[in-house]
C-alpha cells in the first residue's frame, strides 16, 4: 500500500436541534474522496461552512459535537478506521494521526508546562520513556526554530508568543512520530509577519520528518506554499482536486478561478483636495494605570471623500488610535480637529452633532449588534436618535438604507443571529450610514469574513463613498485590502507612524525596513515564494 | 405555540393550582380562617378533608388562606428585590467608577451580616405588619440579586454593541434598559424562580419563629408552628404545610427552567 490515507465517498451528517420545532438531520459533507501518499501534503481549502475542518477530523474518525460520519470509508495504512473499535481508535489518535488546531492559545492547558504537554501523547501511548520523549521534543523545538530549545519546555503557555506557541503545538503533533498530521488553519490567527515564520517552520518540519499532512485553510496563497495537491471545497462538495501548480495557474472551475483572482475591488488613488475632514496632530495616549505610550506622537490627515488606511500588526496601536479619535480613550497630548473644529478629549463633552458625524464599524459584527433587537430596530435607532424620525417616515428611510446595502426588506424583522457574517457586517454599515456621517472609522471590518464576502463588502464601501461622499479611516492588517481601497496610507509600528503618504508613494520603493517586512510577508499565489522571501529579508519579524 | 415539555406542564399545572387557590381563597375554603369548627386534631374525614388543627380549626381552610398570605408576601418581596437589585446593579455597571465602588461595597457590608439574624433584629423593634415584612424581606434580598445582576451586566457592558450605543451618545437609561437588560434577562429569570422559593422559606421561617405573620392570620410557617406538638402523638398536621412548600418549590423551578430554555434562543424564538 503506497497510500497513507485513502478516503472514499465520505459522507458526514449533523443532528440539528432547533430551539422550537422538531430535531432533524442534515448532510454537511456529500461524498468526498481523496488520497494522500506518505510524505505529501494535501491542502483542503474553502470558505467557512465548506466542511474542511469536518473532513480533516474524519482522518481521526472523529466528529465534533453533534457531527457524525454517516457513510464512506477512511483507510489509514490500508485499514478502514471507521469500522475500528473505540479502543483501536484511541491507539490511533495522538500516535498514528495527530492534530494541530487553529488557536494554540486556547488549546494548551495554561496550568501545565509546555514540555509536559508536548511529551504527553508519547507517554500516554507508551512509545518511549519521559527522557527520550524530552529529547525528541528538544530536537523538534530546534528544528522548528524556537529560541532556547533546551529550556523553552520549562515555560508555561502564557510565557511564549502566539507564533511560538503555534510552533510548540506543531512539535507536540510531531513528537509521537505520526504518519499523518492534520493542520487546521494553523496560521490564520497570526500576524502576516509571524505567519511567514511559522509557515516556513511547518514546511521544513514536514519535509524533514517525512510525514503526510492535511493542511486546512481558507487562504489559497498560504496553501500554495506548503501543499503538493489542493482540494477546493464548497458546501461539502469537491469543486476541484488537483496538483497545486495546476490549481493555482490553470484553475478549471469558475469557483476556483474566483478564489484565485480575488480582490476585484479596485480603487484609483484620489489627489488631496479640500481642507482635511480629520486632522490628528501629535497624539500620544496611554491606558489608565500604565506607564507606556501606546500611541506616540501620531499625526495624520484625512481629506473629505477619501480613505486613509492604517496598517500594522497587532499591538501596533491601530485600534487605540480609533479609540482616541472616538473619545473612548482621552489623549495625553496633541490635538484632534474634525471638520474644522477641535474635538474634546472625552466622549461625555462632545456634542450630538460631533457624535453623529463620526461613526464606527467594528471587526466582529456579531457582537456589534444587540442580539435582542431586530434589524429594523438596529438601523432605525440612529434615525430616531439623531433626526427624530418616527413611524412610517423612519420605516421608509430604513428601507432605503436596506436597498443601499443590497439586502431585501424581508431581513427587517430578523434578529442578528439569523444573518450570515457578511450580512451582519452590511447591517452595521447601514447603521453607520443612517447617521449621515462625514467620517466612518472601519476597524478591521473585513478580517473576520471569507475572502469572497470581504471583497463584496469592500466594493459596497467604495460604492457608498462615491454616492455619499463619506470619508473612511480604514484600520487593517491586510495589505491586499489596503491596496484595493486606500487613497492615503499610514504604516504603524509600536505606536509610531513609520511611513505615511499617498498610496502610490507608500507602496513603492525605497522602503524602510518595517514596511519592507510587512509587504514581503503577504503570501503570494505562486510556488517557491516562501523560500524567496525567507532568503531575502532585511529584518527579523517581531517577537520571534 | 410550540409543544410544552412534560416537566414544564406538570410545574405549570401545580403552580397555577396554588396561585388560583390563593387568589380565590374565600370562594374555595369551606370554613373561615379563624373559625373553630370541631375537636382538637380530628383525623381526615369527608367533613374536614385534612382534619383539624390544635384548637379545632379546619386545616384545609387554614392551608388555603395560609397559602394566600405566604405566596403574596413572597411574591411581593421577590418583585421588590428584583426590580431594585437589577436596576441598582445595571446602573452601577454602566455608570462605573465611584458609584459602582460605593454601591458594591455597601452591598458587601450588608451581606456580611447573616440575613436571618438581621431580619430578626429589625422585626423585633418594628411593628410586624405585612408591609414591614415585605419591605424587610425584599430589601435584604436585594444583595443577592445585585451580585448576580452585576456579574451578568459586567460581561455585557464590554460588548461592542454597548460601546456602539455609547458612541451614538445614548444616555444611561437607554443603555441600562434597552441594551443590557434584555440580554441579562435569561439568567435573572432562572434566579427569579429560585429567589421566590427562598422567599417562601424565609417568610415561613420567620412565622415559625413567631416574628412573621401574626395569628389569627394563617401562613404555612405558622401552621407548622401551631401543630408541631402534634407530631409527638402521630398527628400529621405539621407536615402538610411542609409538603405544600416542597411541591410549590419544585413546580416553580420546573417552570423557570422552561422559560429559561425558551428565552436563551437568539433566533426570535419568543
Amino acid at each position: 500500500m503506497s497510500e497513507l490515507l485513502r478516503v472514499r465517498d465520505l459522507k458526514i451528517g449533523a443532528h440539528v436541534i432547533p430551539p422550537d420545532g422538531d430535531p432533524f438531520d442534515i448532510e454537511i459533507v456529500h461524498g468526498v474522496s481523496f488520497d494522500l501518499k506518505k510524505g505529501q501534503v494535501l491542502g483542503l481549502i474553502g470558505e467557512s461552512g465548506a466542511g474542511k475542518s469536518t473532513i480533516g477530523l474524519s482522518a481521526l474518525a472523529y466528529g465534533r459535537g453533534g457531527v457524525e460520519i454517516t457513510g464512506g470509508e477512511v483507510f489509514i495504512n490500508g485499514s478502514d478506521i471507521l469500522k475500528d473499535s473505540l479502543g483501536n481508535l484511541r491507539k490511533l489518535r495522538g500516535h498514528v494521526v495527530t492534530y494541530v488546531s487553529q488557536s494554540a492559545a486556547a488549546s494548551f492547558n495554561p496550568a501545565k508546562k509546555l514540555m509536559t504537554q508536548v511529551t504527553e501523547s508519547c507517554i500516554q501511548h507508551n512509545l518511549c520513556s519521559q527522557s527520550e520523549a524530552e529529547e525528541r521534543a528538544v530536537t523538534l523545538f530546534r528544528k522548528l526554530g524556537l529560541p532556547e530549545p533546551e529550556t523553552i519546555g520549562d515555560r508555561y503557555p502564557h510565557q511564549v508568543s502566539g507564533g511560538q506557541l503555534q510552533r510548540v503545538m506543531t512539535a507536540m503533533a510531531l513528537c509521537p512520530q505520526p504518519d499523518l498530521v492534520v493542520f487546521d488553519e494553523p496560521t490564520t490567527a497570526l500576524d502576516v509577519t509571524t505567519q511567514i515564520d511559522v509557515l516556513a517552520a511547518i514546511k521544513e518540519a514536514i519535509r524533514d520528518t517525512g510525514v503526510g499532512a492535511l493542511y486546512i485553510t481558507h487562504d489559497l496563497a498560504v496553501v500554495a506554499q506548503v501543499s503538493d495537491q489542493i482540494m477546493v471545497l464548497q458546501n461539502g462538495n469537491t469543486v476541484e482536486y488537483g496538483d497545486t501548480e495546476q490549481i493555482i495557474n490553470r484553475p478549471a472551475e469558475a469557483y476556483t478561478q474566483a478564489l484565485v483572482s480575488i480582490r476585484s475591488a479596485e480603487h484609483a488613488e484620489k489627489l488631496p483636495t479640500d481642507a482635511p475632514v480629520l486632522k490628528v496632530d501629535g497624539i500620544s495616549a496611554r491606558y489608565p494605570g500604565t506607564k507606556f505610550d501606546v500611541l506616540d506622537d501620531v499625526s495624520l490627515e484625512l481629506r473629505p471623500g477619501q480613505t486613509l488606511a492604517i496598517v500594522g500588526e497587532s499591538g501596533s496601536g491601530k485600534s487605540t488610535l480609533a479609540r482616541t479619535i472616538t473619545g473612548l480613550l482621552p489623549q495625553r497630548s496633541g490635538e484632534i480637529t474634525f471638520d474644522g473644529r477641535g474635538l474634546t478629549q472625552t466622549l461625555a463633552e462632545r456634542s450630538k452633532e460631533d457624535l453623529r458625524e463620526l461613526q464606527m464599524i467594528y471587526q466582529m459584527a456579531d457582537v456589534a449588534m444587540n442580539p435582542r433587537q431586530t434589524i429594523a430596530m438596529i438601523i432605525g435607532r440612529p434615525l430616531e436618535f439623531y433626526f427624530g424620525l418616527r413611524g412610517s417616515e423612519r420605516d421608509k428611510r430604513v428601507r432605503e438604507l436596506m436597498d443601499e446595502i443590497e439586502l431585501g426588506p424581508e431581513f427587517l424583522s430578523r434578529y442578528p443571529a439569523e444573518l450570515s457574517g457578511g450580512q451582519k457586517q452590511r447591517v452595521c454599515i447601514a447603521r453607520a450610514l443612517a447617521a449621515k456621517p462625514k467620517l466612518i472609522i472601519c476597524d478591521e471590518v473585513t478580517s473576520a469574513l471569507d475572502p469572497l464576502v470581504a471583497d463584496g463588502i469592500l466594493k459596497l464601501l467604495l460604492n457608498l463613498q462615491k454616492i455619499e461622499g463619506v470619508s473612511y479611516l480604514f484600520i487593517t492588517h491586510d495589505l491586499a485590502t489596503v491596496k484595493s481601497i486606500a487613497d492615503t496610507i499610514a504604516v504603524m509600528h509600536r505606536g509610531k507612524v513609520v511611513r505615511y503618504g499617498p498610496k502610490s508613494q507608500v507602496l513603492s520603493p525605497p522602503f524602510d525596513d518595517y514596511t519592507d517586512l510587512l509587504l514581503s510577508s503577504v503570501p503570494e499565489m505562486k510556488s517557491g515564494w516562501l523560500e524567496d522571501v525567507i532568503a531575502h529579508r532585511k529584518m527579523e519579524s517581531a517577537g520571534n | 405555540m410550540t409543544r410544552i415539555p412534560t416537566s414544564a406542564l406538570i410545574g405549570l399545572v401545580i403552580t397555577a393550582a396554588y396561585f388560583l387557590a390563593a387568589l380565590f381563597a374565600p370562594l374555595i375554603a369551606p370554613f373561615g380562617v379563624g373559625e373553630i369548627v370541631g375537636d382538637v386534631w380530628e383525623p381526615m374525614s369527608s367533613k374536614y378533608l385534612l382534619g383539624t388543627d390544635g384548637i379545632g380549626r379546619d386545616l384545609l381552610s387554614r392551608m388555603i388562606y395560609g397559602g394566600r398570605t405566604t405566596i403574596f408576601v413572597a411574591l411581593a418581596a421577590t418583585i421588590l428585590s428584583f426590580t431594585l437589585g437589577t436596576i441598582l446593579a445595571l446602573t452601577a455597571v454602566v455608570v462605573g467608577g465611584w458609584v459602582d465602588m460605593a454601591l458594591s461595597r455597601f452591598i458587601d457590608l450588608i451581606m456580611s451580616i447573616p440575613t436571618l439574624i438581621f431580619a430578626l433584629v429589625v422585626l423585633s423593634v418594628m411593628p410586624v405588619t405585612i408591609l414591614v415584612l415585605i419591605l424587610v424581606m425584599g430589601l435584604l434580598d436585594v444583595t443577592r440579586v445585585y451580585r448576580l445582576a452585576r456579574a451578568v451586566a459586567q460581561d455585557i457592558n464590554v460588548m461592542d454593541y454597548v460601546e456602539a450605543a455609547r458612541l451614538r451618545g445614548e444616555g444611561t437609561p437607554w443603555i441600562v434598559f434597552r441594551e443590557i437588560l434584555p440580554n441579562a434577562l435569561s439568567p435573572l429569570v432562572a434566579e427569579l424562580g429560585m429567589r421566590f422559593i427562598f422567599m417562601v422559606l424565609f417568610v415561613s421561617t420567620l412565622s415559625f419563629l413567631g416574628l412573621g405573620i401574626q395569628p389569627p392570620e394563617a401562613d404555612w410557617g405558622g401552621i407548622v408552628k401551631e401543630n408541631k406538638e402534634g407530631i409527638v402523638y402521630g398527628i400529621p398536621a405539621a407536615l402538610i404545610p411542609a409538603f405544600a412548600i416542597a411541591t410549590l418549590a419544585i413546580s416553580v423551578n420546573l417552570v423557570a427552567d422552561w422559560v429559561l430554555s425558551r428565552t436563551t434562543s437568539l433566533k426570535g424564538g419568543r
